[in-house]
């Protein structure tokens, strides 16, 4: 935390840094429900969607929290108790630990944790939801949960290895799995020596950003691939018994992990807080808004997805991310591998 | 004041976590409910996590979380619930009690002798940033100009010095990989 040359004691910092976490996690998933989800699909259809609570219907989100909040906690008398409440803590947590490594700025005080292995770890948290998934959808006791925790389950196998091996690409021609220095290699980087741009990794790691991008729709179950949540075939899916404020959970955990992947995106492939010719304390104090603008940018084209294709089925995805993906992901890498020897 | 902290924070860290493992590695083999075995070992496999985080080796606690909790445990909730998911309580005994807690006993032997002898003495010093200042777990783990732990000198090791083991267990996970694949076929 020298950003405004403090000196702010580790214990004060790490607890000032975790409490913008709980803030941002709900806010990001505020943002992007509002200006997606009832929004943009709203006036993509020609209509307004809700218009009343706030300007604009603003603070439609907002009344429909309260309003979950003021709802009877109903929990089966077949489910399994301890199980089924702890289901959503387990999926809202990971999405909160996603957020600890992505950079807002520069040096220590832009980050959470500054951890070396940060993308790797970004990755391994972002999986852990899917056991929160798997508790909520059997312990309902429901056929329709346990099919939706299921398909989650076996989505996991379908995009797990492109997510992780599109992101090998990046962390080779960055030669870190730091995400600072990935956003640094980026600002101060050069394509074949034309370092006008400095180096966003979308430029060199397109075959990676597609499939990350990709394996990312799948693992936040947006549609074309939602089969976990699908409504005309499962209701709900594994949330289908959830009401009050444990549905309120797997909301934030929906679009608070979008809102993560995003960032994660804006930061591997677009530069993260950074802007070409852009430096001093003016770029630092700006570098939060900047993520925030590139983070809505993806998450556009996320939701832009969600609202144009319809779902595919399970092995539809299986193979797709088999005979699609994974060997797509296989040659970005031999292709980088090549590059940064030569170059 | 921050190096008496230091001094004591992992001591701390580790019983909590110690035995949080050991009362949830209990309930692992106690429980009677196959899923909830499952997930108990979730909190098992966290714990050895934050063991190696807390002995500083950052990069195999998250390998341990992404392969262990992330992929194996998720592939055995799958299974169970594909197959048979009881609700209810049964009963997952068998009559091998005796062997099992001998072998047990044997392996737990083995690694206490193993682990006193290779690291017995050995103390992991932490500087005023939490990092580690001395020597780490393993003697291929080099340090860089500011003492952090230079991660590509684990890869050259695995990918160098020891790629012929590496190559083996490769071979050796894809036999048993097309054996279970040949087993669980049927026509």
């Amino acid at each position: 935390m020298n950003l405004l040359a403090v000196h702010v004691p580790w214990g004060l910092a790490l607890g000032i840094k975790t409490l913008i976490v709980l803030i941002v996690v709900p806010t990001g998933a505020l943002l992007l429900g509002y200006v997606f989800l009832l929004k943009m699909m709203s006036h993509m259809q020609s209509r307004l969607g809700p218009m009343e609570a706030g300007p604009h219907g603003s603070l439609q989100l907002v009344a429909d929290g309260l309003k979950f909040l003021q709802k009877e906690d109903v929990i089966l008398a077949e489910a399994d108790r301890p199980v089924f409440k702890l289901a959503p803590a387990v999926v809202v947590l990971s999405t909160f630990l996603i957020f600890a490594v992505i950079p807002v700025g520069p040096g220590p005080g832009g980050v959470v944790a500054n951890l070396d292995v940060g993308v790797f770890y970004a990755l391994a948290v972002s999986s852990l939801s899917v056991i929160g998934v798997l508790m909520a959808g059997w312990a309902s006791a429901n056929k329709y949960a346990l099919l939706g925790a299921l398909r989650a389950a076996a989505q996991l196998i379908a995009y797990e290895l492109p997510l992780l091996l599109a992101v090998v690409g990046v962390v080779l021609q960055a030669g870190t799995m730091n995400l600072q220095s990935i956003v640094l290699a980026q600002q101060n980087g050069a394509i074949f020596g034309w370092d006008f741009l400095g180096n966003p990794y979308i430029l060199t790691q397109f075959i990676g950003f597609a499939l990350f991008m990709v394996a990312a729709q799948a693992e936040l179950t947006q549609t074309p691939f939602d089969m976990p949540v699908a409504e005309s075939e499962l209701v709900a899916g594994y949330m289908v018994e959830y009401t009050g404020f444990r549905f309120l959970f797997f909301f934030i955990g929906e679009f608070g992990t979008a809102t993560a992947f995003a960032a994660l995106a804006a930061t591997l492939f677009l530069g993260g807080y950074a802007l070409p010719w852009f430096h001093g304390s003016a770029a630092t104090l700006l570098g939060p808004f900047v993520l925030i603008a590139k983070m809505m940018l993806v998450a556009f084209f996320i939701f832009w997805v969600r609202f144009t294709y319809p779902r595919l089925r399970e092995d539809q995805l299986q193979s797709l991310a088999w005979k699609v993906l994974i060997p797509l992901a296989l040659l970005n890498i031999v292709l980088t591998g090549v590059f940064k020897v030569i170059v | 004041m921050l190096a008496e902290y230091n001094a004591v924070v992992p001591d701390v860290a580790f019983w909590i976590i110690a035995v949080a493992m050991g009362l949830a590695a209990i309930r692992v083999v106690t429980t009677k409910n196959i899923v909830h075995a499952a997930l108990y070992l979730v909190v098992v496999l966290a714990g050895a996590a934050a063991l190696y985080i807390l002995l500083t080796a950052e990069f195999v606690g998250w390998v341990q979380v992404l392969v262990y909790i992330g992929a194996v445990v998720i592939l055995f909730l799958f299974g169970i619930m594909l197959t048979r998911a009881p609700r209810t309580d049964t009963d997952l005994d068998n009559n091998q009690r005796w062997a099992a807690a001998i072998v047990a006993l044997f392996f737990m032997g083995v690694l206490i002798v193993l682990l006193v002898d290779a690291f017995g003495a050995k103390h992991i010093v932490l500087d005023d940033n939490l990092q580690a200042s001395g020597r780490l777990t393993a003697d291929f783990v080099k340090h860089g100009h500011n003492g952090q732990v230079v991660r590509p000198t684990v890869g050259s090791a695995i990918f160098q010095q020891y790629v012929l083991p590496f190559e083996a267990i490769s071979m050796l996970l894809l036999a048993a990989l097309v054996g279970a694949v040949a087993l669980a076929r049927r026509d």
